[in-house]
């Protein structure tokens, strides 16, 4: 067997809330709690989920721009939670950051080209001449042309910034990228632009992406395996096609079920939740979706369900399936 | 056939900034029947959400307006501000897309419930609170007499787009104008919102102006179609026709651009160029630089807006033959 690029056992994040007159701490906000997962070499892992289900957090803690509160991540076969702060920025040669907003994400005083040279030089391209051209390189890679180097971000429009973004994540030639909600922002007559570009960038490059969305289209679209989330843990894990096609958890069969569908001949049957997502702070018990599932049982309010395989690379957590 | 509660007629809207004035919206028509529910989609920048705020009068006030927008006999366009605020919020209401930031964080639900009420149907307090505990439950939102005093920063999301919701249902409008109202909101929570307003739809006589750019919830909740492109109306048709048969490459090109999420495919199709700026006007048809059809011609004239079936009409030189004789119907892919 191959070894994954990636393998995260059991992750955890829970943010203290500090309360009272001397601020100490008087709760826990368990954003992630308890995820294991691994990324094949080349593939796409999409992780799915509604807001405040912990997917940007783990995406986060894989690139320790947020530390785990428990858990192992290996990037290699490597435990890069052992690694020191220095270390760790070494590595982030091998992992990159695609962030949601284009906007935010890039500096409004800096040109294209200052952007771009940034990850060159902190990862030690020293000499100038080089790092022009590998910029001039960069922008062509992701549709742009030379010329656009001495702009700044405000030139240019929300997809193209987004491919700005992506060539930044690109320039130290990363092994894996973490895209968090990358075409979220975006139009749906760009948003494909992009996406067929992150496509071709796969292809030519051989990079492995963690594919971060809320739109369940998008990630089928582009994701070889998919992970749904739900209030910090992954209840289902599976191939896209499984997935969507023949979804085992109850939450996965409500969240396909509601995303209308352009289409007007299809007519389906509606998983209708009740009621909204529990606060992280003081998740239910037992299964954490069993406040809103329509097929809960008695067990599932007090003990929480083993993710487990169910076939052949098709994981659940759920007492219906064990 | 039902008539018409709203017909726009050559709506043009302006604003004038230090560049000049920048026209948003392009001289468009449409007309919303009594009781149906009718979709205006198009992307950032294209004018939608401006032509809603031109129907409610809600303009910066740089914003200038022309044309007719004739509202049950009524031309809001000239309309004086007192007629505009007897008719807002009481024959015709509007939900946004981020129910937190239009709800005021320092007053009760329940006070901001009531005061479209008090206002326009000089109702008694206790009456209004009535009412309005009544029409909180019919949105679906559980305890409703405790909402009353609670502060929009103590609900949920879909729990406030739920009470804007009832809010603009206060009076029961004829008109409600909903921009964006599930954009904001996680996909189970948007079923729900949805379902409600399609519920809503169907026990009241309210038309629904939607406008959206989820081309699922346009086929989701919709009974017509109206797509826009750089301030004009580039195709209207019924759902079914606009699914099925859409004439316009915009259109067509939209649609082909959503990934399924019933099958993959291994590549998406995708609309080359970039989504114009508001007020880049450029001769001939605005979508010419990106279409895949696009002929010399589309370059030099404007195309108008054809009627090619019943109810489709379309903006495109593909469908008109030379002078004078109409349009043709063909299927381009």
């Amino acid at each position: 067997m191959i070894e994954p690029l990636v393998k995260v056992e059991n992750l955890k994040k829970h943010f203290p809330i500090k309360g009272g007159v001397l601020g100490s701490t008087v709760g826990q906000v368990k954003a992630v709690d308890g995820v294991s997962f691994t990324i094949k070499k080349g593939e796409t892992l999409g992780l799915v989920g509604e807001s405040g289900c912990g997917k940007s957090t783990t995406g986060r803690m894989l690139l320790r721009l947020l530390e785990p509160s428990e858990g192992k991540v290996y990037f290699e076969g490597k435990d890069i939670l052992s690694l020191s702060s220095s270390e760790m920025r070494k590595m982030r040669r091998d992992m990159q950051m695609v962030f949601q907003d284009p906007y935010a994400s890039l500096n409004p005083r800096h040109t294209v080209e200052k952007i771009l040279e940034e990850p060159l030089i902190v990862h030690g391209m020293r000499n100038r001449q080089e790092r022009k051209k590998r910029v001039k390189e960069l922008l062509e890679v992701v549709g742009l042309s030379s010329y656009h180097a001495g702009r700044y971000p405000h030139q240019f429009s929300g997809g193209q910034r987004q491919r700005i973004g992506i060539a930044r994540a690109l320039a130290v030639n990363p092994k894996l990228i973490i895209a968090d909600e990358p075409v979220s922002a975006l139009d749906v007559s760009i948003q494909s632009q992009v996406l067929n570009l992150l496509q071709d960038l796969q292809k030519e490059f051989d990079l492995t992406y963690l594919f971060i969305a809320h739109d369940l289209g998008v990630v089928r679209h582009i994701s070889d395996r998919v992970g749904v989330m739900y209030l910090g843990n992954i209840v289902e894990l599976s191939t896209s096609e499984e997935l969507y096609d023949e979804p085992l958890h109850p939450y996965t069969q409500a969240l396909l079920s509601a995303v209308p569908i352009p289409d007007v001949d299809v007519k389906r049957e509606r998983i209708i939740l009740k009621g909204d997502v529990p606060s992280p702070s003081n998740p239910p018990k037992g299964c954490a979706f069993h406040t809103r599932c329509p097929q809960a049982m008695e067990r599932c309010g007090s003990e929480r369900p083993a993710f487990q395989e169910m076939k052949d690379g098709h994981y659940v957590a759920c007492h219906l399936y064990g | 056939m039902s008539s018409p509660v709203l017909n726009v007629h050559r709506l043009k809207t302006a604003f004038a900034t230090d560049d000049g004035e920048v026209t948003v919206v392009n001289d468009i028509d449409f007309h919303v029947n009594a009781g149906e529910v009718l979709g205006i989609v198009g992307e950032s920048g294209c004018g939608k959400s401006v032509t809603s705020l031109s129907v409610m009068g809600l303009l910066p006030a740089n914003g200038k307006v022309h044309g007719d927008i004739v509202f049950k006999g009524e031309n809001l366009a000239r309309a004086s501000d007192q007629k505009m605020r007897s008719i807002r919020g009481n024959e015709i209401a509007m939900i946004f897309q981020e129910p937190m930031t239009s709800l005021n964080p320092v007053f009760t639900i329940g006070s901001q419930l009531i005061e479209a009420l008090k206002i326009h149907k000089k109702m008694s307090k206790k009456q209004a609170q009535q009412l309005a505990i009544a029409k909180l439950k019919e949105v679906g939102l559980p305890r409703a007499e405790e909402l009353m005093k609670d502060f929009p920063h103590q609900l949920s999301g879909g729990m406030r787009q739920r009470v804007m919701i009832a809010m603009a249902m206060m009076c029961s409008p004829q008109l409600l104008i909903a921009d964006e109202p599930t954009t904001a909101l996680d996909v189970t929570i948007q079923a729900q919102i949805l379902e409600l307003m399609t519920k809503l739809n169907s026990e009241t006589d309210t038309a629904i102006m939607m406008i959206t750019h989820d081309l699922g919830v346009v086929a989701e909740m919709c009974q017509r179609v109206v797509v826009m492109y750089a301030g004009k109306i580039v195709e209207e048709a019924d759902v079914v026709s606009l699914f099925k048969n859409p004439k316009h490459p915009y259109t067509v090109g939209l649609i082909r651009s959503v990934p399924d999420m019933r099958g993959k495919k291994e590549r998406l199709y995708s609309i080359p160029g970039n989504v114009p700026k508001p007020g880049s006007i450029q001769t001939g048809c605005q979508f010419a630089p990106r279409c895949e059809h696009a002929m010399e011609r589309c370059f030099q004239e404007t195309p108008e807006l054809t009627s090619l079936a019943e109810a489709q009409k379309v903006r495109c030189w593909l469908y008109v033959e030379s002078k004078g004789e109409g349009a043709v119907d063909r299927t381009i892919s």
